[in-house]
C-alpha cells in the first residue's frame, strides 16, 4: 500500500465534486444552499468561490423544480449533480425521480438518456426526530432505471461520484449523515472504484453480516464483539443497493452458511427483505441456520436519545443475532 | 419587433392543413381504438388544434418542446413523422418509442420533442431543465412547455414558473386552458381563474389569447418568442380553448352541459378559420377538399405503415431500462 493520507468523508465528497467540475465543463452542481452557505453539511464549502454561480447554483426550496431541471438539463446534454439536502426532502421530488428520471430512457424507446447524479444525505442518529431521520434508500432501490449507491468508506465517498457521472443513467448517491465526520486513510494508489459490486470488508468463516452506509460500520463493530467470543464474522458492504450484487452475497453465504442482514430502514418491505429473499431463492441449500435481520424498529424516529438509540440497529443487537445463529454449530 | 404573420395564401393554407392533419389523424385514432388496435387511454385534442399549430409556427428547429399526455397535436404540428407516430399508437417496433410510450408519451429526438408527459404538471420542471441545459451550452434555443389548466393547480407549476424567472430561462409557458382538468371546472379549482394574471406574481410577462383563433395564437406566440430571444427570460401565454370530447375516450360529461359544448363547437378553430378563409376569398371549397384529401392520404399511409409494423420482440422488454450510452 502506498502512503495513505487521512481524509474525512465530507472532504472526500467535496474533492469528488471538485474533480468532476474540473474534468467536465458540462458538469455543474445545484441544490439548496450549496453555494453561499457552503452546503448544509459543509460538503460544498468553497466551491462557489472556485467555480462561480453559473456552475454552483443555489436553488429555491423547490425540490421538484430543481430535480426536474436536472433531468431536463441532462437530457439536453449537461451532466448535472443535483444535491437534495436530505432524503426527507427528496419526497417532494419523488414525482420527478420516479416518473421522469427512471422512466424516460425506456419510455422514449432509448431516444433519451438521463445522465444525472442526485446526491443526498440520509439516515438517523442526529437526534432530529421523525421528519429528518428517514432511511428511504430502500424505496429508491425498488425502482428500475435507477442506480442506487451508498458509500460507507472514505474511498467510496471519494471515487463513487466519478463513476456515477460516467454512467449514462440516473444515479442516486446516499451519504449517511453520521459518516461526514468520519476520518480514515485514503490509499493514494486508488483513483477509481466500480459501482457494480458489493465488497467484502472483513473476512470470516462463521457468519456473514451484510450492511451498507452506517449499518456497515455497525456490522464491523459487531464483528469486533463477536471476535472476542471466538466467532469470525465476514462483513459485506453492499455499496450498490440497485442493482444488487447478488453473486457476492451468495458467495459469502456459501462460505459461512449463516447470515445477518443489517438495515437501518424499517423491516417491513425493506431492502433487507429483498436480500433475504434472494438468498432464500438462490442460496437456500447453503444455509445452516435461518436468515436473520436486524432492522430499524417500526416507529417514526423519536427525538429522545435513548429512544432513538433503541429504534436503531446497534452493534450489540447485530452480535446477538449472529451468536444466535452460530450457537449449537 | 417583427411579429407580423405572413397572411399570404400559402401560409394560411398551411395553417389549415396542419389543423386538419391533427383533426383527421385523431378521428382515425378513434376508429382504431374502437377496433381495439389502440389501447389504454386516448386523450383527444379535438377543439384545441389552433393552440399547438399557432405556437409551433413561432418556433425554430433548434427549439425544444415539452408537452402533456394530450399531445398528438403538438407532435404533428412539430413535424414528428406521422407514420412513426401512428406506429407508436399501435404499439409497434417502428413507433417513435418502439411501443413503450404510446399515446401519452410521444418522444422524438429528431424534432427535439421531449415528451408527452402523463403526470399533470410533471413536464414543467423538465422543460426549465432543457432550457437551462441549452442556455448553459450557449445554444440560442428556447423551450416551449405546453400544459393544461389542471397543471396550474399543481405545485410544480409554481415552482417552475418561479425558477424560470429567477434564473431567466428561455421558456415559453403555454397554458392550454380548456376550462376543465378532467371533470373539475377551473372556477371550482382556482381562486384566480384568470390564469395569465398568475404570471405577474412571478414578474413574468403573461398574456391571454383566444385559443380558438389560430392566427391570434400564432401572432401572440411570435411576439412572446421574439421577446424571449431578445431578453432571454421566460414568457407566459394562456390560450383559452375548449375540449370538444371526453377527457379520455369516454366519460359521462356530467361536469358540463350539452349546450355549453355546442356553443364552443360553433367557435371551433377549424370551422372558424375555414369559414373566414372562404368569406375572404382566400380559399374555395375545392381548396379545403384538397387539404382534407391530402391529409387523409397521409393518414392512410401512416396507418398502412403502422399496421405492417412488427411487434417489438418480448426479448427486448428490458432494453432501455438502463442505457449503455448517452445517445448523441
Amino acid at each position: 500500500m502506498s502512503d495513505a493520507a487521512a481524509m474525512t468523508y465530507r472532504e472526500a465528497c467535496k474533492q469528488a465534486i471538485r474533480d468532476a467540475l474540473l474534468a467536465d465543463p458540462k458538469c455543474f452542481l445545484m441544490g439548496e444552499d450549496v453555494g453561499r452557505y457552503g452546503g448544509c453539511y459543509a460538503v460544498t464549502k468553497g466551491l462557489l468561490e472556485e467555480f462561480g454561480e453559473e456552475r454552483i447554483r443555489d436553488t429555491p426550496l423547490s425540490e421538484s423544480a430543481y430535480v426536474g431541471a436536472g433531468i431536463g438539463a441532462a437530457m439536453a446534454g449537461m451532466r448535472p449533480i443535483v444535491e437534495i439536502m436530505t432524503v426527507n426532502f427528496s419526497l417532494l421530488a419523488l414525482d420527478q425521480i420516479v416518473n421522469n428520471a427512471a422512466t424516460i430512457p425506456h419510455m422514449s424507446g432509448g431516444q433519451f438518456a438521463v445522465p444525472l447524479v442526485i446526491r443526498m444525505a440520509t439516515g438517523a442518529g442526529r437526534r432530529v426526530a421523525a421528519q429528518h431521520s428517514h432511511s428511504l434508500e430502500g424505496w429508491y432501490a425498488h425502482i428500475p432505471g435507477l442506480r442506487i449507491l451508498a458509500p460507507a468508506v472514505i474511498e467510496d465517498a471519494r471515487w463513487m461520484l466519478a463513476a456515477a457521472l460516467a454512467d449514462p443513467n440516473p444515479v442516486l448517491i446516499f451519504e449517511h449523515v453520521m459518516l461526514y465526520n468520519m476520518e480514515d486513510a485514503l490509499d493514494p494508489a486508488v483513483a477509481e472504484v466500480d459501482i457494480a459490486h458489493a465488497k467484502c470488508r472483513r473476512d470470516g468463516r462463521d457468519v456473514t453480516l451484510i450492511g451498507y452506509g452506517n449499518g456497515l460500520l455497525k456490522a464491523l463493530a459487531a464483528a469486533d464483539l463477536l471476535e472476542a467470543d471466538g466467532i469470525a464474522a465476514e462483513v459485506i458492504d453492499l455499496r450498490v443497493l440497485r442493482p444488487l450484487d447478488t453473486a457476492t452475497i451468495l458467495a459469502s453465504v456459501a462460505k459461512t452458511r449463516r447470515v445477518v442482514i443489517v438495515d437501518e430502514g424499517w423491516k417491513s418491505g425493506s431492502l433487507a427483505a429483498e436480500i433475504g429473499m434472494r438468498i432464500a431463492e438462490d442460496g437456500f441449500f447453503d444455509l445452516d441456520a435461518p436468515l436473520r435481520r436486524v432492522c430499524g424498529r417500526e416507529v417514526p424516529m423519536p427525538y429522545a436519545p435513548h429512544l432513538e438509540d433503541a429504534a436503531l440497529p446497534q452493534p450489540a443487537d447485530i452480535a446477538a443475532a449472529a451468536r444466535g445463529l452460530v450457537r449449537g454449530r | 419587433m417583427n411579429t407580423r404573420i405572413r397572411l399570404d395564401h400559402d401560409h394560411l393554407h398551411h395553417l389549415l392543413r396542419q389543423m386538419v392533419r391533427i383533426r383527421h389523424f385523431e378521428a382515425k385514432c378513434v376508429e382504431l381504438y374502437q377496433a381495439q388496435k389502440i389501447f389504454g387511454f386516448l386523450h383527444l385534442y379535438d377543439g384545441e388544434e389552433a393552440v399547438s399549430v399557432g405556437v409551433m409556427e413561432a418556433l425554430g428547429a433548434e427549439d425544444a418542446i415539452v408537452a402533456t399526455y394530450r399531445e398528438h397535436g403538438q407532435a404533428i404540428a412539430r413535424g414528428v413523422a406521422m407514420d412513426r407516430l401512428m406506429a407508436e399508437m399501435l404499439g409497434k417496433q417502428e413507433g417513435c418509442c418502439r411501443g413503450r410510450g404510446g399515446s401519452m408519451h410521444i418522444f422524438d429526438r429528431a424534432t427535439r420533442f421531449y415528451g408527452g408527459n402523463a403526470i399533470v404538471g410533471g413536464g414543467l420542471p423538465l422543460a426549465i431543465g432543457v432550457a437551462l441545459g441549452d442556455k448553459m451550452q450557449g445554444k440560442k434555443a428556447l423551450t416551449a412547455c405546453f400544459f393544461g389548466d389542471g397543471a396550474v393547480e399543481e405545485g410544480e407549476f409554481h415552482e417552475s414558473m418561479n425558477l424560470a424567472e429567477v434564473w431567466q430561462l428561455p421558456v415559453l409557458f403555454v397554458c392550454e386552458n380548456n376550462l376543465y382538468s378532467m371533470g373539475m371546472a377551473v372556477e371550482r379549482a382556482e381562486s384566480e381563474t384568470n390564469i395569465a394574471r398568475k404570471a405577474a406574481a412571478y414578474r413574468m410577462p403573461g398574456v391571454a389569447v383566444d385559443g380558438m383563433d389560430v392566427v391570434a395564437v400564432e401572432a401572440a406566440a411570435r411576439e412572446a418568442v421574439e421577446r424571449i430571444r431578445a431578453d432571454g427570460g421566460p414568457q407566459f401565454l394562456e390560450c383559452r380553448t375548449y375540449r370538444f370530447r371526453a377527457h379520455s375516450m369516454f366519460d359521462s360529461q356530467a361536469y358540463r352541459s350539452k349546450d355549453e359544448i355546442e356553443t364552443w363547437r360553433r367557435k371551433g378553430p377549424i370551422a372558424r378559420f375555414e369559414g373566414w378563409l372562404r368569406e375572404s376569398g382566400l380559399a374555395r371549397e375545392e381548396d379545403v377538399a384538397r387539404v382534407e384529401a391530402e391529409a387523409d392520404a397521409e393518414i392512410d399511409a401512416a396507418v398502412a405503415f403502422a399496421e405492417a409494423g412488427t411487434p417489438e420482440p418480448v426479448e427486448e422488454l428490458e432494453r432501455f431500462v438502463t442505457m449503455d450510452q448517452v445517445p448523441s
